[in-house]
This record gives C-alpha cells, structure tokens and sequence, in this order.
C-alpha cells in the first residue's frame, strides 16, 4: 500500500484514505464547440501511461475531500512529490526519479 | 517436429526419455522478415502460428524480450469464457471458444482444456439483472448460458456457501458449462512449437528498442537488443507494454497500464469442480489439477508497471472468499504476483490496422484475455495476412474512439474493473 502525503493536510496517510484520479496536468478544451474532434479524443481517451515518472491526481476523500497532484514513478511505485492543484510544478531536487 | 502419440510415448519410455526434443527452435534473428510480430505470450505465438498455418506465410518472427509466455501467459487466472453481452463480443470471445475446443488435436499439444462450467454469482437485485440480461443475451446468440437459483448453484459447487446472513449472499448465479480452463503454459508451449515446426522463428531474449519508419513514415524495421531487423509489417501483442512500445512509433494510445494481482494457496485435494467468479467482489476462483486454488482479485486503482500491487486488494477478494467458501479459511497462500493489464476505456480489445503504415495493434484485452488466445491469434494472423480487420475484430479498430462506436463491455459487466 501506498502512503501519500496530501499536500493539504501536510501529512503522510495509507492509500485508502485517497482515490486515485486519472492522468494530471491535462486541460479541458477551453472553448468546447470551437475543439475539433482530434482535440477531443486527445482529452478523453488518449493517455500518456508512461513506463516512469508519472503526474497523477489523487483526492484526500477521507481527509480533508480535496484532489492534489502527485509525481510517482509507474516501474517503483515510489511517489517522488506531491502538490496542491493549480500550483506550478515543484523542481525535483534528489534527481534520480526512482 | 516429433510428434506426440501414445507409440512415441513407449519409444521414449524404452529408451529412458532422453531422445526427446526441445519444443522449439532457438532461433536467432535474420536481417529481415515478411512480419515481426512483438510479444511471444499466448496471442502472440497463436498469431504466428496462424499465419503460417491458414495463410502459408513462413518468414516470420515473434521478438520476445524475456522467455516464452513469461508475461500475463504465465500470471493469469487461466479461465475460458463467452458469455459477454454485446454482439461484437459474443462474436469475438465464441469465436475463440470453438477453437479451444479442438486445439489439443490442432497443436498435437494437451493445452488441458477442461470445460468445467463457470458460475458467476448474483449477490443483489442489480446483480441479478444484469447477469440475467448476459443469460438471455447469449442464448440469443447461440452461446450456453443458464440462470440457476442458489440451490442449483450450491448442487454444481458444493463447497459454495448459500445462506443469506453473510456480507455477500449469492441471490443466484449464471452457469456457462461449456467455460472452463486451459493450461497457460501449455497454451504457450504448444503454440511455440506447432510455429516454429511450420518454420517460424521465435527470438527470445530479444527486447525491441526503437521502431524504423521510412521517409513515409512506415514501417521499415525494428532495432532490438539483438541487432536490427528489417520488416514492413509489425504487429504489437505485448498488452501492458503496448502504450511504450507504441510510443516508439510516435503513438499515443486509448490506454492505462494496472497490477492485476492473483494467487494461489497450498494443494489440497479436488473440492472444486468448476470455476467460480463474482463481478461484485472481483474474485475468481478454480482449483488446479495440482490441486492449488487458484485465486484471481482485483486491479490497483493506480496504474503501474511494477508487476505486483497492494495487499489491501487482495485482502479484499480473500475476506470476501473465505465468507463464500468456509472451507477456505485455514488454507495458507502459497505465492501472489502481479500482471499488467492494459485497460482501453471501454474495456474491449483493439484490433486492426493503426495510422502508421504497417503497424498492427492486439491489445486492450484488459483483465481477461487469456480466453481470447486462440481466437485472438486466429483473427490478428487475417488481418495481417490481408492488410484489412476480419469482420468479427472490425468492431474492434482504433476508430471507434473517434467515432464513438465503443463496445462498452465496462458498463456492461456493472463492475469496476
């Protein structure tokens, strides 16, 4: 099991405490008549599923309720940093990723 | 290829067993080949197989990164079914059915085909419903299926616990009795050696690298860890890889790679004589002929490709089944894994052609695709052979995420997957 820290409650907590939440960083198409359908399947279907590091969103659904995002590498299952949504991504300082 | 039959078997008997051969040729890779298929699992080695037996096209390799049917082959819960609900399925998972059933005769190889029946379990009005309409719509179809009530279900397995003061109380169950098992590895060994007898080369120990593309932007070859290879058409069966290996063609898939776990526990003797399911729980259980249950659970709810997951998700299958099964609850588990799967949003393969010229998908076959093997490897060798989908897999394109057309067996399995 994994254990995440939420960035809201500032605490490491059991993965069942969270739900995970898809892909992050991905953008809804701002106007939605103007998106063409490639730009639709793009957002819908299509995901990255990188064999690495991943930025993924979890929510702290019996914590504090709130989604954060969080880089964790897909081969370890190590989580390399998690952060609030909206924030910019943090820099990775240990650099080794794994 | 040295046959197996009953005089081979007194031959080898009288001369100690030492003249047997290796199954397969190790073979190792030519500059070039009419098709590169990636992946040496179940689909993949049934692919070759049938390329070269249906469609006598011999110059043809199956590139393994590790040894012959190491992946999901060898990690999944070896259960053959085909009552799913919508025709495009039917069509496809029947298909595979009838070529299980005489592909120890086909392969000259025991897969241990057993059609032992399968029993999926109702545990609530919704899941009664649901598992009704999967009746009727098979018997529609022509495909077995049958509603049985808790007692009829408790006479066909009688270590099933039936009374109602339990978490999970079975209201009924659907019965498949011509679903069952098959060995895995069998599956594998015995497509491996009816191939390369008809002169296909399997490559094990060969990871691909890189995909070649010409100034068109097709397919012109692949770089491996044991050297380059020339090819203009490729296939890709490697299931929780796909999104990577894809992604070296600058191909971005409909796709997620999950840990499906499953174990297995100490040998007892023979309790169960069918397979066992629940889409509410997400468990599967049979018992090997080693007399091993063999215990499928759920996926992680993150993906990942560490091939192992948490223990709250097989914990979760294993409270449920030591409630269903009594008998069960003093048994040790002897080893756990996990496989990758790789899931597509509506959880149906994908099948056919994709917009780089000369490359070729079988995957998305998700949690459940060792059923499919035969009929998988069948339908992908026409395809590739011909170029176009074969009418039961066209269903299955890449296109239908764009046109909408998807074959949501998630929804219609009522389950979270």
């Amino acid at each position: 099991m994994l254990l995440i820290r939420c960035p809201y409650c500032e605490t490491a907590r059991p993965e069942v405490e969270f739900r995970h939440g898809g892909e992050a960083l991905m953008e809804r198409p701002r106007d939605p008549s103007r998106a063409s359908d490639a730009e639709w399947i793009d957002y819908l279907y299509m995901r990255r599923n990188p064999k690495g590091p991943h930025a993924e969103r979890w929510r702290h659904v019996h914590g504090c309720g709130r989604f954060f995002n969080c880089l964790r590498d897909t081969v370890s299952d190590r989580i390399v940093v998690t952060w609030r949504a909206g924030e910019p991504v943090p820099e990775v300082t240990d650099g080794d990723g794994a | 290829m040295q046959r197996f039959s009953f005089f081979q078997l007194l031959r080898q008997s009288f001369g100690n067993h030492v003249g047997w051969q290796p199954h397969w040729r190790a073979a190792a890779p030519k500059s070039s080949y009419d098709i590169v298929i990636v992946g040496g699992g179940g689909h993949g080695l049934a692919t070759a197989y049938y390329l070269a037996s249906e469609h006598g096209l011999t110059n043809i390799a199956v590139v393994e990164k590790g040894w012959i049917g190491g992946g999901n082959t060898g990690r999944n819960t070896t259960i053959v079914r085909s009552n799913y609900l919508f025709e495009e399925s039917e069509a496809l998972f029947e298909h595979s059915m009838k070529l299980w059933e005489g592909l120890s005769q086909a392969l000259n190889y025991n897969v241990m085909y057993s059609p032992r029946g399968v029993l999926v379990l109702a545990h609530n009005t919704t899941d009664a419903q649901v598992i009704r309409r999967h009746v009727h719509a098979n018997r529609l179809a022509g495909i077995d299926n049958e509603w049985m009530t808790p007692e009829q279900a408790q006479a066909f397995c009688p270590i099933l616990d039936v009374s109602r003061n339990v978490r999970y109380p079975v209201v009924g169950a659907s019965l498949q009795r011509r679903g069952g098992t098959a060995r895995h590895d069998a599956v594998a060994w015995g497509y491996a050696r009816a191939a390369s007898a008809l002169g296909v080369d399997i490559i094990e120990n060969c990871e691909v690298t890189a995909i070649r593309r010409d100034a068109r932007g097709a397919v012109s070859g692949i770089e491996t860890t044991r050297g380059e290879i020339a090819t203009h058409k490729l296939g890709l069966v490697t299931a929780g890889h796909t999104s990577v290996v894809a992604g070296m063609a600058g191909l971005k898939l409909p796709m997620e790679s999950y840990p499906l776990q499953a174990l297995v526990s100490e040998p007892v003797k023979p309790v169960m004589p069918c397979v066992v399911m629940s889409n509410s729980i997400h468990a599967y259980m049979s018992q090997s002929d080693k007399g091993e249950l063999v215990i499928g659970a759920g996926t992680d709810a993150y993906t990942s490709y560490s091939q192992r997951g948490a223990l709250h998700v097989t914990s979760q299958t294993l409270d449920a089944l030591c409630e269903l099964f009594p008998i069960v609850r003093r048994l040790r588990m002897l080893r756990n894994w996990g496989g990758i799967v790789d899931v597509t949003p509506d959880r149906s393969p994908i099948i056919g052609p994709t917009p780089v010229e000369g490359l070729y998908l079988n995957c998305g076959w998700g949690t459940g695709g060792f059923k499919a093997t035969p009929g998988s490897g069948h339908l992908f060798a026409h395809t590739l052979a011909r170029g176009e989908p074969h009418a039961i897999v066209a269903p299955f394109d890449l296109d239908r995420f764009t046109t909408g057309k998807l074959v949501d067996e998630s929804t219609a399995a009522a389950v979270a997957h």
